[in-house]
């Protein structure tokens, strides 16, 4: 047996900085690795960036659509998928964001760039909302289904509370909160441009802001899963009891990691009022409530990649099938759900880039 | 000698079950000390309220002089506590290197983070086993898995929850040796143990708990030589 001895600090030197953080866009809690999988990455993203050039502005638009979903997505995939809460409430911090997108802009409009300091308090209101219901769950010993059963019971009181504002008493300054009907009327995301804003209304521009948003969140995301917050969120999902007989608070990294994922359902939150300068409240209602779990399951949930890519398939069929009738387009939602739970339990996507990783040996973890 | 833990007056009750009653104990700071009794004596009951897990109903812990009584688990870990539970705790998801790096990175980064984890797989002999997910270790590796990432920065105080349980006799005589070396390196063991023979090896003085309270204590010839300890044992194979 190998004697253990002390820390030697002569090591070689770590890296450190930005340097550091770079190196963790690949890492144990992310799938894909090596240039193979970057060369296919970023091919994906020129090819969704090649896209509005053979399509037109209302299918483009449409894209957009999709893209503003993954980041509630994503923002699931972390607090469930590599943090074990399930929480079936993110639509409560996409309603109050795009809730208050809303009251933030009607009253003060749209010049020098006022769209996108609404767009940041509202993301922050949705992330110290989210931090305010994880103290509460997660300091209060709230485990397992339980979790999903306060977070269920947030979005549906919100959702109850905003359907009764219909009232002209409910206004917020200028903003009318229009009870069942919902709000509307607020302005879309607008750039401050010479010669007169460019307002991003649901066609190719916002398309390209919303692919860079995703692009940057998407890396964002997998340098912090791979950094030591990611790595300790994976231990707690794993083993909570061994987490905290390590050393680590383990409820202030579940309330950051559902604070995280309420801050970015806030973002899609935003971004939804924006494109469509509309919300209601069935937005935090059962249904909607529902659908972010059935992407982030379907995709995989213990991977961001797949996540992602998991919900934009999902919610691409999920709007081909509406065509044909949005009541058949839910049951097939559910039967898509049961299927994964029963067929491959990881995910559809997730499962998929396993297989191709293992024969190429590249995008493994 | 120098104590590194005082316990002193500790009661628990859960209904009317008594785990704990009127535990008076001391650790010197570097001794090898075996916790044994029949089943249910509560022993692992002790170990949860050293950590935290359970809030006695009353009494004291200190540790290195310090109350740590009111503290949270994850607080008592920091001043030094390492601990290694029966069933193993480890990441079973999780890589073995992954393990020891959660295990680490609290404390340490870097190269210091990498030269920890390289020295402590050696320790364990689980060098060839890095990349392996440690779900698919042998139960005995997976045992010195969770010893190594319970020492790997050093603790105090290292308890251990039968930490022979479930392995080979070759698997016991090499833990026995890998606690000799933690302790010759001034980490201070107290272990819960089922297996005498296994007590024999390391322990330098044994706690015997009996229906939540000491029973006695002494050295391991003076516990197998009590006239009562044998009693009990066999009054609980009895059962």
């Amino acid at each position: 047996m190998r004697r253990l001895e002390l820390p030697d600090a002569s090591e070689a030197p770590a890296r450190q900085g930005l340097r550091l953080w770079l190196s963790r866009l690949e890492g144990p809690q992310t799938m894909g690795r090596g240039p193979g999988f970057w060369v296919a990455a970023a091919l994906a993203v020129a090819a969704a960036a090649a896209y509005p050039a053979f399509a037109n502005d209302y299918v483009v638009g449409n894209a957009a659509y999709f893209l503003v979903w993954t980041f509630m997505a994503m923002g699931l995939g972390v607090v469930w998928g590599y943090g074990g809460a399930l929480s079936f409430g993110q639509t409560a911090f996409f309603g109050l964001a795009g809730y208050t997108y809303g009251v933030i802009t009607i009253n003060i409009g749209s010049a020098f760039g006022a769209t996108w300091l609404a767009l940041l308090l509202s993301v922050a209101l949705g992330g110290i909302f989210a931090l305010l219901i994880g103290y509460f769950m997660f300091y209060g010993r709230i485990k397992g289904v339980f979790i999903g059963i306060v977070t269920l019971s947030v979005t549906l009181v919100l959702e109850t509370f905003m359907a009764q504002t219909a009232g002209p008493q409910w206004r917020i300054g200028e903003a009318r909160l229009n009870g069942f009907n919902g709000m509307s009327g607020m302005p879309p995301l607008t750039v401050p441009w010479f010669g007169g804003d460019v307002l991003l209304y649901a066609g190719t521009t916002l398309y390209y802001v919303l692919l860079g948003m995703v692009v940057l969140v998407y890396m964002g995301l997998r340098m912090l899963l791979n950094a030591p917050f990611g790595n300790v969120l994976v231990a707690i999902r794993e083993n909570p009891e061994r987490a905290e007989m390590l050393g680590y608070d383990i409820r202030l990294y579940q309330m950051l990691a559902f604070g995280l994922g309420g801050a970015l359902a806030g973002t899609s939150g935003v971004l939804y009022t924006a494109w469509g300068q509309y919300i209601t409240p069935s937005s935090m209602g059962l249904t909607s409530a529902a659908l972010p779990i059935v992407w982030v399951a379907v995709g995989g949930r213990r991977d961001i990649t797949a996540t992602l890519l998991g919900c934009l398939l999902v919610i691409a069929g999920f709007q081909s099938l509406t065509i044909y009738g949005s009541q058949y387009a839910l049951i097939v939602m559910g039967v898509l759900l049961v299927f994964t739970v029963l067929v491959t339990p990881n995910g559809l996507i997730y499962t998929a880039m396993d297989r191709v990783g293992r024969l190429f040996g590249e995008a493994r973890r | 000698m120098n104590p590194i833990l005082e316990v002193s007056k500790l009661n628990k009750s859960f209904g009317g079950v008594t785990v704990a009653r009127d535990i008076d104990f001391v650790l010197d700071a570097g001794a090898m000390h075996c916790l044994i009794g029949p089943n249910g004596a509560g022993k692992s009951s002790f170990f949860r309220l050293l950590l935290g897990e359970h809030a006695p109903d009353s009494g004291a812990i200190r540790f290195s002089g310090d109350d740590i009584t009111a503290l949270r688990s994850f607080e008592r870990i920091r001043k030094g506590i390492s601990v290694k539970f029966q069933v193993p705790g480890i990441f079973k998801a999780l890589s073995v290197r992954q393990n020891l790096e959660v295990a680490f990175q609290h404390h340490l980064h870097g190269a210091s983070l990498g030269g920890t984890i390289r020295r402590v797989l050696e320790f364990t002999n689980l060098t060839g086993e890095a990349a392996t997910h440690a779900g698919v270790l042998s139960h005995g590796q997976q045992q010195w898995l969770e010893i190594g990432m319970a020492v790997g920065v050093e603790p105090k105080l290292l308890l251990l929850d039968e930490p022979t349980a479930g392995m080979s006799p070759d698997e016991t005589r090499k833990t026995g040796e890998m606690l000799h070396e933690l302790n010759a390196r001034g980490i201070t063991i107290l272990a819960v143990e089922h297996d005498m023979a296994f007590v024999q090896q390391i322990a330098d003085s044994v706690t015997v708990l009996h229906m939540g309270a000491i029973f006695a204590k002494g050295s391991i010839d003076e516990i197998t030589e009590h006239p009562g300890v044998q009693e009990i044992y066999l009054g609980a194979a009895d059962e």
